[in-house]
């Protein structure tokens, strides 16, 4: 009994895990690229879930025609953000910019918002509601799709971090910005890309998991939250690290609510956050980076 | 000269002063503070829709006793702090004879010393049970209370001999109350409850609470809250295959929820329902069916959207106020009066029998036991 009651635990965590390691790499993207963290990163994870609703419903697509169409909006909505938002301050110091992707989350909350009311709304599962059986624990074939896809993603980042000309460039931007810049990579395109990829991620993210938690205008919040507690937890690495983060994340998270109680189920979450800041502030994988003069 | 431009002036002046006078006496002022954006915009919305449309349509049949309505509609955004300012820009300025709302418990507690002070009667929208109880002079509410509905499932699980119980019940205000609303009540009447789980109004995934009460094995559970936090329970329930008879508050009577959930998942959920969310299953002999039907339809007609129980909250202010115009004048005192004698009134949340000892009103005749059944209420006795 306890054993299906742990595995339940585990697979439960594993799979809102695996959405928390999705946005959180997105929060990681565009830190290394700007050294910004972009708040914002949340209401994206909105707007996929959203979006593909507009397509699915109000434009009558079918699912698999709705999904790459509400990714490809939230991608313009990424570059609109950059392009209307980042790009023409005058003096980009992080906390101006921080501050920034803060009002650009409430923006766009708030026009979602007005587009689409208050009401929360419910996408489809991809492929049916029927519980699969493992080992006594159950899952639904969604959880499936958000592992698959959170595995898929991770190997695609994978091969362009490290095996594309603009991948390594975005690394080197990373590094060393004035450095990048002198060697002749344009790294305003490259924040300007990091910021389309990452509103990918997280619409991503955001529709994948609508099917499971539905969505309304709000649900960027919590979400954009835990999953910046992953990217923090991974060092803000933007691949594996990340979503091991998140897995972590959510299995702890899971686990404290059912062994432990539920009422401090967010607060596991938020102590771990805290205590990967104080006792190891370049997350569990990384190791420590030295000042060099 | 001197003596015709006075004339002129003392005429002007007492022209002026009737004008006020009689614009005093053919209009009176409602005011009403309801939380239209912010966290409580679902209460909010409908509350405004529906007095805006009432007072319209009162006042196109000439008004009350001649006398024609304003509503004064202020939005507090579910902030207690901007609603108590709103309060009392209501009294002090635009000087209206009664307020309806405000949408929230905490914002009506705040509100209250306000009222009190200023001796105008304020008709809550909040279903809090501290807002009534102990019972204030000027203060009155229409949501049922919470331990209304609370007892409502627990007398049908004592008749089908469900005796232990888990709980499942939201961080928030509502599902606070309600967690001890059912508490006491089940101590009173000998049920026992053998897991007390909570989530956050946010969370996503219900499993490790409900994999925990899956383990206990409790004759029924009771989850506390409003969407979409319950959908998530109902989908989580039929993932893990949980045959335990499942129980709703309240909270989540509305088409939206069968939606939300998917017609599959919330199968056999059962729950206690304001009479306006399936008026189209209640009896034609219910006093209160031809009101509920009217009130659907105007709201669809106005706005497009099936009216809710929310919405609802604010009819029933709306029907105490203009009852009490009626029966007693329009000052605020002779209007707290009317309130307070109010008697068989047939209204949205039920039929109100208000007395100087009980300021609500509604008793447990203003919810019904439904069960979910293919995606549509069905009465269960």
């Amino acid at each position: 009994m306890l054993f299906d009651q742990i595995l339940q635990y585990c697979l439960s965590g594993l799979s809102t895990g695996a959405i928390y390691g999705l946005i959180g790499v997105g929060f990681s993207i565009i830190f290394n690229a700007t050294g910004i963290i972009n708040f914002a990163q949340g209401e994206f994870v909105m707007l996929g879930g959203m979006l593909t609703l507009l397509f699915l419903e109000t434009l009558a697509l079918p699912l698999w025609a709705a999904i790459p169409c509400a990714i490809a909006a939230s991608m313009v909505a990424g570059l609109l953000f950059e392009r209307l938002a980042i790009r023409p301050l005058r003096q980009p110091t992080p906390i101006n910019l921080v501050i920034i992707t803060i009002g650009g989350s409430i923006l766009i909350r708030g026009l979602a918002m007005l587009a689409w009311g208050k009401d929360t709304h419910a996408l489809p599962p991809f492929s049916g509601n029927d519980p699969i059986s493992i080992l006594g624990a159950t899952i639904l074939p969604q959880h499936i799709w958000i592992l698959v896809v959170t595995v898929f993603i991770v190997a695609v980042n994978r091969f362009y971090f490290y095996h594309t000309i603009s991948g390594k460039a975005m690394r080197a931007c990373a590094y060393n910005r004035r450095a990048a810049g002198l060697v002749g990579i344009d790294v305003r395109r490259m924040v300007l890309f990091s910021f389309v990829i990452s509103s990918a991620l997280g619409s991503i993210a955001g529709l994948i998991v609508a099917p499971l938690t539905m969505t309304s205008y709000d649900v960027g919040i919590m979400l954009g939250l835990k999953g910046f507690c992953a990217a923090i937890i991974g060092g803000m690495s933007s691949g594996i690290a990340t979503v091991i983060g998140g897995l972590l994340l959510g299995i702890l998270e899971s686990l404290g609510a059912g062994l432990i109680s539920s009422g401090y189920k967010d607060a596991i979450a938020f102590i771990i956050l805290l205590l990967i800041l104080v006792i190891r502030p370049q997350g569990l994988f990384g190791k420590a980076e030295s000042e060099r003069v | 000269m001197m003596k015709r431009l006075l004339a002129v002036c003392s005429a002007m002046a007492v022209c002026l002063l009737m004008a006020t006078a009689s614009l005093a006496s053919g209009t009176i002022k409602i005011g009403a503070l309801f939380a239209v954006t912010g966290p409580a915009a679902f209460l909010g919305e409908p509350e405004k829709k529906t007095l805006e449309m009432l007072v319209k349509e009162t006042n196109s049949k000439g008004g009350i006793n001649g006398m024609k309505l304003e509503a004064v509609i202020y939005d507090t955004g579910g902030d207690a702090t901007k609603a108590v300012q709103l309060a009392t820009k209501l009294v002090k300025d635009d000087k209206v004879a009664v307020i309806i709302g405000p949408s929230t418990t905490g914002e009506s507690m705040a509100v209250i010393p306000v009222v009190e002070k200023e001796k105008i009667p304020l008709i809550s929208c909040a279903a809090g049970i501290k807002i009534t109880d102990p019972v204030k002079h000027w203060v009155f509410k229409t949501p049922a209370n919470d331990h209304v509905a609370a007892e409502k499932i627990l007398n049908y699980m004592s008749h089908h001999k469900q005796k232990s119980i888990a709980l499942l019940t939201v961080t928030d205000g509502f599902g606070a109350s309600g967690r001890d609303q059912i508490k006491t009540l089940a101590r009173q009447k000998g049920f026992t409850i053998v897991a007390d789980e909570v989530y956050g109004p946010k969370d996503t995934d219900m499993t490790a609470q409900l994999t925990k009460i899956r383990g206990i094995k409790p004759d029924a559970i009771i989850c506390w809250g409003t969407n979409p936090g319950p959908a998530v329970i109902t989908k989580n329930v039929k993932q893990l295959g949980i045959k335990t008879p499942l129980y709703m508050s309240h909270g989540v009577a509305s088409k939206k929820f069968i939606e939300l959930a998917g017609a599959d998942a919330a199968e056999g959920v059962m729950l206690p329902a304001g009479k306006l969310a399936i008026y189209d299953v209640l009896s034609k002999n219910d006093p209160q069916f031809k009101l509920l039907k009217e009130y659907d339809h105007a709201y669809k007609k106005s706005y497009g959207s099936e009216a809710s129980t929310f919405g609802g909250y604010a009819y029933d202010a709306f029907l105490l106020t203009s009852n009490a115009i009626k029966r007693s004048g329009s000052t605020p005192e002779q209007i707290r009066n009317g309130i307070e004698q109010a008697s068989r009134l047939v209204s949205i949340s039920g039929v109100f029998n208000m007395t100087a000892k009980d300021h609500n009103g509604l008793d447990l005749s203003a919810f019904e036991m439904v069960r979910i059944h293919k995606g549509d209420w069905s009465m269960i006795k």
